[in-house]
């Protein structure tokens, strides 16, 4: 079937030459583009959106969708912020402070967790569609979070973090690195743990996998958890990067990561799908959005062109089979 | 269980329905407001609610002819805003007539949704990822080239209400019903008609299905796709002249984020996210569902940020009740049909 072959593998090759196709364009026509504070400011935008990917990447694999991983690091992001604003008074000792914060920490992982593992059994266990689920698990979270700040954002979180978001190693930024670690550690629980090679056989057929003895819905209980975990590291790197939390931050990136995703060839029917690809996408999305940024050009014919640049490069990936097949048989009757 | 006596599984086969379900948590939740808020249940506000739900309404009358046929369109609310911008700038820059300006408008909308059914048939990139990136692409052009600028100065035929019934309560209160409302009833009775009494209708019950049966028994399915995406296209360009027109201006992003609302009501009504099961009553009752908690809670003086929370829980109750229970009697039929099987 056609949906099969959308995720086939292979796809990096043609990501790769799209990045450095793009990179040799960019640097010819835009000015400076090749330098070191374009390459910094490529490094401090992305990791938000990573991780927000990677949150978004694991269900999918296992043919699901979580819509609400917005939600819920907003969520998360706002407790923290709340906490830390309401416990630390201006003359709290550096004891104190540091105490709230480890507070602060424990109280967003747990709520992340708690999120993740009620999203994770109602998947589960109601057998209702993830894309269900998840909607409204949004609505819900969004509406908690709106309704208790009346849609007002949190600031007021110590210094620390103000000054995390600036530490660089060798000129790479803290948050890049949390980013990097991420994606090393997703990529290798999906590829190298049975419960990571059990996501890609149920996004692949929840039935078969079943029938092989694999406890489907611990595993979806698993991944959802895993999503919203992710989501607490996204919400830090919110706090960090912003200073503040609100409940409408990051909307406009949640149907941004599907189209990374899928763009890095990951099956949105599941089981295809790796965390590589989905780092090249993002690169490919980020250097389109700061060379068009140096261009000069709208935000809005940003994400235009990279509603384009997906449906070309799905395209591509579809075609590209019938055209192997059409120089496959040519060849076998030259023989 | 089984054949006892035809009513009792007749009872059962009604239980399995979704639409019993919503009529059942519709009149729970009526009765409820109608006790605790005064004007709900009154004319007034019923014929209000109609009016403000029938732009949804008919977007999502089109929706569901496209969950049917087995595929998912998250676009249709951005190409009701470029239809309707569209058509604001053409009946205010060039003055052109209004039938010019409406069937403009209409064949925008269209076009639009043949296009996504070329990329979903033509192209076969699967539905969810194609009108996710064409939703993206023509609001973010929308959005561009307007530059986000409403249009105040539609001209009147556009804005003039058209009242076809019009009656006073005792109360004093006027009623009107409207264009809109008349539209909307019209919508969906030949949506009504057109799935279930005609061929085509037929044909996209039967290729949601199964594309492949329905491909093997002659069914021209690449000929469906355009017609459903097309029917969404043209019905969200409808729902975008009828929105501007009871507003009376054309805001580039005033519908922007109405789709998940859409698709829950049609999901909520038991319209099938994996193709050819729903009905139209069940759509509609699934708007009206959404419609009576937002106003009710309203009435009753809740803040509306609460609206989202209820809506959430709504969505999650609703859809694991019609699984679960249309999951047992599955588990039902499977042990009662096994003998006569063997």
């Amino acid at each position: 079937m056609a949906r099969l072959r959308t995720g086939l593998p292979g796809g990096h090759l043609g990501l790769t030459t799209l990045l450095a196709a793009l990179l040799l364009a960019f640097s010819l026509f835009v000015p400076d583009f090749l330098s070191a504070a374009t390459l910094q400011s490529f490094m401090y935008q992305l990791p938000l959106l990573g991780l927000l990917s990677l949150a978004m990447v694991v269900p999918l694999i296992t043919g699901g969708l979580n819509l609400a991983i917005i939600a819920t690091t907003n969520q998360c992001a706002l407790l923290m912020v709340w906490i830390m604003q309401t416990m630390i008074s201006a003359d709290a000792g550096a004891g104190t402070t540091a105490g709230v914060i480890m507070l602060a920490l424990v109280a967003g992982l747990v709520l992340c967790l708690v999120i993740g593992l009620i999203t994770g059994t109602l998947v589960a266990y109601t057998g209702v569609h993830p894309i269900l689920v998840t909607l409204g698990t949004k609505s819900l979270i969004d509406g908690i979070s709106i309704y208790l700040t009346r849609g007002m954002a949190l600031s007021g979180i110590p210094e620390v973090f103000t000054r995390a978001g600036s530490v660089t190693f060798f000129g790479v930024p803290l948050i890049f690195i949390v980013l990097i670690a991420m994606a090393i550690l997703i990529g290798i629980i999906l590829k190298r743990t049975a419960f990571g090679i059990s996501c890609f056989m149920i996004g692949s057929n929840i039935q078969a996998t079943r029938y092989s003895t694999i406890d489907t819905r611990r595993v979806l209980v698993g991944v959802y958890t895993m999503s919203s975990l992710t989501c607490f590291i996204a919400a830090l790197v919110m706090l960090v990067t912003f200073n503040s939390a609100s409940a409408d931050y990051a909307q406009s990136y949640l149907l941004v990561t599907i189209l990374a995703a899928v763009l890095g060839g990951v099956d949105p029917f599941g089981g295809f799908g790796t965390v590589g690809g989905l780092m090249l996408a993002l690169a490919i999305l980020q250097i389109i959005s700061s060379g068009f940024n140096q261009f000069g050009l709208s935000n809005y014919l940003t994400i235009a062109i990279w509603g384009a640049i997906l449906i070309f490069v799905v395209m591509l990936q579809t075609l590209k089979p019938h055209f192997t097949h059409l120089l496959q048989t040519r060849s076998d009757r030259g023989k | 269980m089984p054949e006892s006596s035809p009513s009792l599984a007749g009872l059962t086969a009604l239980r399995r329905r979704p639409e019993a379900w919503l009529t059942a948590v519709i009149i729970v939740i009526g009765a409820i407001f109608a006790l605790t808020a005064r004007d709900f249940l009154s004319l007034p506000n019923m014929i209000d609610l109609l009016e403000t739900y029938s732009v949804q309404a008919i977007m999502a009358m089109g929706l569901f002819v496209v969950l049917v046929s087995g595929g998912i369109d998250i676009s249709f609310a951005a190409t009701a805003s470029v239809a309707q911008y569209c058509a604001a700038l053409l009946a205010t820059q060039l003055g052109l007539p209004a039938p010019l300006v409406i069937l403009a408008g209409l064949v925008i909308g269209t076009g639009l949704g043949c296009v996504n059914a070329a990329l979903i048939h033509n192209v076969r990139i699967t539905s969810i990822i194609a009108t996710i990136a064409m939703m993206s692409i023509s609001f973010s052009l929308l959005m561009y080239f307007s530059g986000g600028k409403s249009i105040y100065d539609l001209p009147d035929w556009w804005t003039d209400r058209v009242v076809f019934y019009e009656t006073e309560t005792a109360e004093g209160d006027l009623v009107r019903i409207t264009l809109p409302i008349v539209t909307m009833f019209i919508v969906a009775l030949f949506t009504w008609a057109w799935m279930t009494r005609s061929s085509i209708g037929r044909q996209i019950y039967a290729m949601g299905g199964n594309p492949e049966a329905a491909r093997r028994i002659g069914i021209g399915i690449g000929k469906l796709q355009f017609v459903a995406y097309g029917y969404l296209g043209f019905m969200a360009a409808l729902a975008g002249l009828l929105q501007a027109h009871r507003v009376g201006e054309s805001v580039p992003n005033a519908m922007y984020n109405t789709e998940l609302a859409v698709l829950s009501a049609a999901v909520l009504g038991g319209a099938s996210l994996s193709g050819g099961i729903g009905t139209v009553p069940g759509v509609l009752l699934g708007i009206v569902l959404l419609a009576m908690l937002q106003n009710g809670l309203n009435l009753l003086g809740v803040s509306s940020y609460f609206f989202q929370i209820v809506i959430g829980i709504t969505i999650l109750i609703s859809t694991s009740i019609t699984v679960l229970s249309s999951r047992r009697g599955r588990r039902h039929r499977i042990i009662a049909e096994a003998p006569t099987n063997a």
